[in-house]
């Protein structure tokens, strides 16, 4: 066979296609600016979202790294779903599960940071478990099963959290959870460089290398071992993969198992440095870390290493975001932006046609769109 | 007994507008997980409206317009979704999730830039809206609701339209081969579902309160509808008696401290609001294994496959 060119690998019509999604993303959110804010579109808007962390630095940059690594764990969490033939779309659920595990070791037994980052993990794997039993067992789409679920846990770790008014974890003063203190936050230093300091943000953490950490072994899990080739197969044909001795229905469970433990982790890295506390009586808004994590996830197209990046753009701009007039523009321009990036990521296999077409002529457009065919069935729901 | 009636009336009608829109769209053969969104933006131009139209304006005329204005800005978003699953051939979950977020972003946006603060509250007159009945308060979306919904029933029965539609959510290749033009049919499903989920979106904003936060979106609702359509089984006279069966459940949230024996149960007004979804799934695990769902819903149609 013939070597391929890079134009014509299918890795790099992704990371073009994507690259079109975002631009066309940013170009509509400069549209809303110009509507907005006419003339100041740029200097008070449009700037601040292109340089996100940047804007203040060095604190700005602490920041952007902080909501960086929940994104992450979220992204890792719908894309491991997505390569395993199942649209999580239950992450926010298991985010708040991970959340609330978390803070309960930390607020009320004051475990060290481990302990309550496991905790968090396992709450969320458990949240992640259900949609996978209802889907194996009993076939319920399970799109639908960790939406509810997602509600139902909503509800549930803000009940129990508030108490009344009265819970163990709530701060009646603040009306929020208490903050994480001691040992249970999880370390700032790393080999000696404190990275609290060198940012200037308080909570600054290793959180963002235990996240790429976990990036990596997530990508040398799906494609290296024969455990993540099972749960593939099973994603792409559920009934091939059973006629090759692949037990699906433990197979949908465990991938579930692992989303909803990454985005249980996530919550942890989140919570356990201090970047926010709980509120309990915010008892009708998900936390959006869940739903950006399909915005991250489509952006990388599955892929755990692009995740990294995508989570770290997403950060970028909804930091900038932040830092916008905001009197002009209020900060949920930014979450505007990802919206239509996630759409436009909806039909991304018809930019990568176009891009194919263009690069490479129409002769080989068969050839080339069979491969992104394929490519793209990762992220099909499996019928 | 008369105030539980009346809030399980509000969310009936709100349940019951949605999920027929669902109905209409799955029933051509695309997944609507957009009527979260597609309220959203229902709820944002109804009460905008009503906030822009001139204050001397006559209440029914109010009526008329903010209730149309929150239709067509529900068919004109759920032509975002039909462009990208029926032209673009996308996959529809994924589009109706985008939808989702942006709903909220647009209104966050809209409320906040209007009130020209960080305060995504809008406050609005709701009175035109609402009448007495007796002891009962009502509103009109429920005159709209019965109205719509036997329309939906002969729409999708007793005409060539509504046999067709349902033809290319069953089997598109087959509807497509007698001549049946499919990609019509789907946008026509996916704009009714736009229509009638803008309406519910402002049925269930505008009478229940004077005050929306935005923040909350239409706090799930547009889901529980996706349930309540499941377990009518696709079919309008059961989505109907499902919405009052779940807002019943959704009722419960709002008067469990005025009636005794429920108040003495010592639960919590999270508990309650968590019901109907806890409800749904248990209903849901029972009822999948024979589901009645459009057989080709969720798959692009695709000329070539006959």
């Amino acid at each position: 066979m013939k070597k391929k060119t890079l134009l014509q690998s299918s890795g790099f019509v992704t990371l073009f296609a994507s690259l079109v999604c975002i631009a066309i993303g940013l170009l509509f959110g400069f549209l809303v600016l110009l509507l907005l804010g006419g003339d100041k579109a740029y200097s008070d808007g449009f700037k601040q979202i292109l340089l996100g962390g940047f804007y203040m630095m060095p604190s700005g940059i602490g920041k952007e790294i902080v909501t960086a690594a929940p994104l992450i764990m979220c992204g890792l969490s719908v894309a491991f779903a997505f390569k395993t033939g199942l649209f999580n779309i239950g992450a926010a659920g298991q985010y708040t599960l991970g959340a609330f595990g978390g803070l309960v070791f930390a607020l009320l037994l004051h475990a060290p940071w481990w302990v309550c980052l496991l905790a968090s993990t396992v709450f969320g794997a458990i949240w992640g478990a259900i949609p996978g039993i209802f889907k194996a067992y009993l076939n319920v789409n399970e799109v639908i099963t960790a939406i509810m679920f997602n509600w139902i846990g909503l509800y549930g770790c803000n009940t129990i959290m508030y108490g009344r008014g009265t819970g163990a974890m709530y701060n009646a003063k603040q009306s929020k959870t208490f903050a994480v203190t001691g040992d249970s936050l999880i370390p700032s230093k790393l080999f000696g460089w404190d990275m609290t300091e060198a940012f200037g943000y308080k909570s600054c953490t290793i959180a963002i290398f235990l996240a790429i950490l976990v990036a990596v072994l997530l990508y040398v899990v799906i494609n290296k071992t024969t455990f993540g080739y099972e749960l593939k197969a099973c994603g792409c044909n559920k009934n091939a993969a059973k006629y090759a001795g692949i037990d699906e229905k433990r197979s949908i469970i465990l991938s579930m198992i692992i989303a909803g433990a990454l985005a249980g982790f996530g919550a942890g890295l989140y919570y356990l440095s201090g970047a926010a506390q709980w509120i309990p009586g915010d008892s009708t808004a998900l936390p959006s870390e869940g739903f950006d994590g399909i915005s991250v996830a489509l952006l990388a197209s599955s892929d755990p290493i692009a995740a990294i990046f995508s989570a770290i753009f997403i950060s970028h701009i909804s930091t900038g975001g932040g830092f916008m007039n905001a009197s002009l523009f209020p900060p949920e321009i930014a979450d505007i932006i990802s919206g239509i990036i996630i759409y436009l990521c909806a039909f991304s296999l018809l930019f990568k046609n176009l891009i194919v077409t263009l690069f490479t002529g129409k002769r080989k457009k068969a050839l080339a769109s069979a491969k992104t065919d394929a490519k793209t069935s990762d992220g099909k729901e499996a019928q | 007994m008369f105030l539980m009636l009346k809030y399980a009336l509000l969310s009936a009608t709100v349940l019951m507008l949605v999920a027929l829109g669902g109905c209409f769209s799955e029933h051509s053969g695309v997944i609507n997980l957009a009527l979260e969104g597609i309220m959203v933006i229902g709820g944002l131009v109804g009460t905008m409206a009503l906030n822009l139209l001139p204050a001397d304006m006559l209440p029914v005329w109010k009526v008329v317009i903010s209730i149309c204005l929150a239709a067509v800005s529900g068919i004109v978003y759920s032509s975002l979704l039909a462009f990208s699953a029926i032209n673009l051939k996308a996959d529809q979950t994924i589009g109706g999730t985008a939808l989702n977020l942006l709903s909220t972003a647009i209104a966050l946006v809209v409320v906040k830039r209007y009130n020209g603060t960080q305060s995504a509250k809008l406050s609005y007159d709701n009175t035109p809206f609402i009448f007495q009945a007796g002891p009962l308060t009502l509103n009109v979306f429920l005159i709209i609701g019965l109205v719509l919904l036997a329309v939906s029933i002969v729409l999708l029965y007793k005409t060539r339209f509504g046999l067709r539609l349902q033809a290319c959510g069953e089997h598109p290749q087959a509807a497509g081969s007698v001549g049946i033009n499919v990609y019509k049919m789907r946008w026509a499903g996916v704009l009714i579902s736009g229509f009638l989920a803008g309406i519910g979106g402002f049925a269930y904003i505008v009478p229940a309160v004077q005050t929306w936060n935005f923040e909350v979106g239409v706090a799930g609702m547009g889901f529980l509808a996706l349930a309540v359509m499941i377990f009518g089984q696709w079919k309008p006279g059961k989505i109907a008696l499902a919405a009052i069966f779940f807002a019943i459940f959704k009722s419960l949230a709002n008067i469990y401290d005025s009636i005794g024996w429920l108040s003495a149960l010592h639960l919590t007004k999270e508990l309650y609001n968590m019901m109907p979804f806890a409800a749904s799934m248990i209903i849901l695990a029972f009822t999948s294994k024979r589901s009645r769902a459009p057989k080709a819903e969720g798959i692009p149609y695709d000329k070539g496959q006959r």
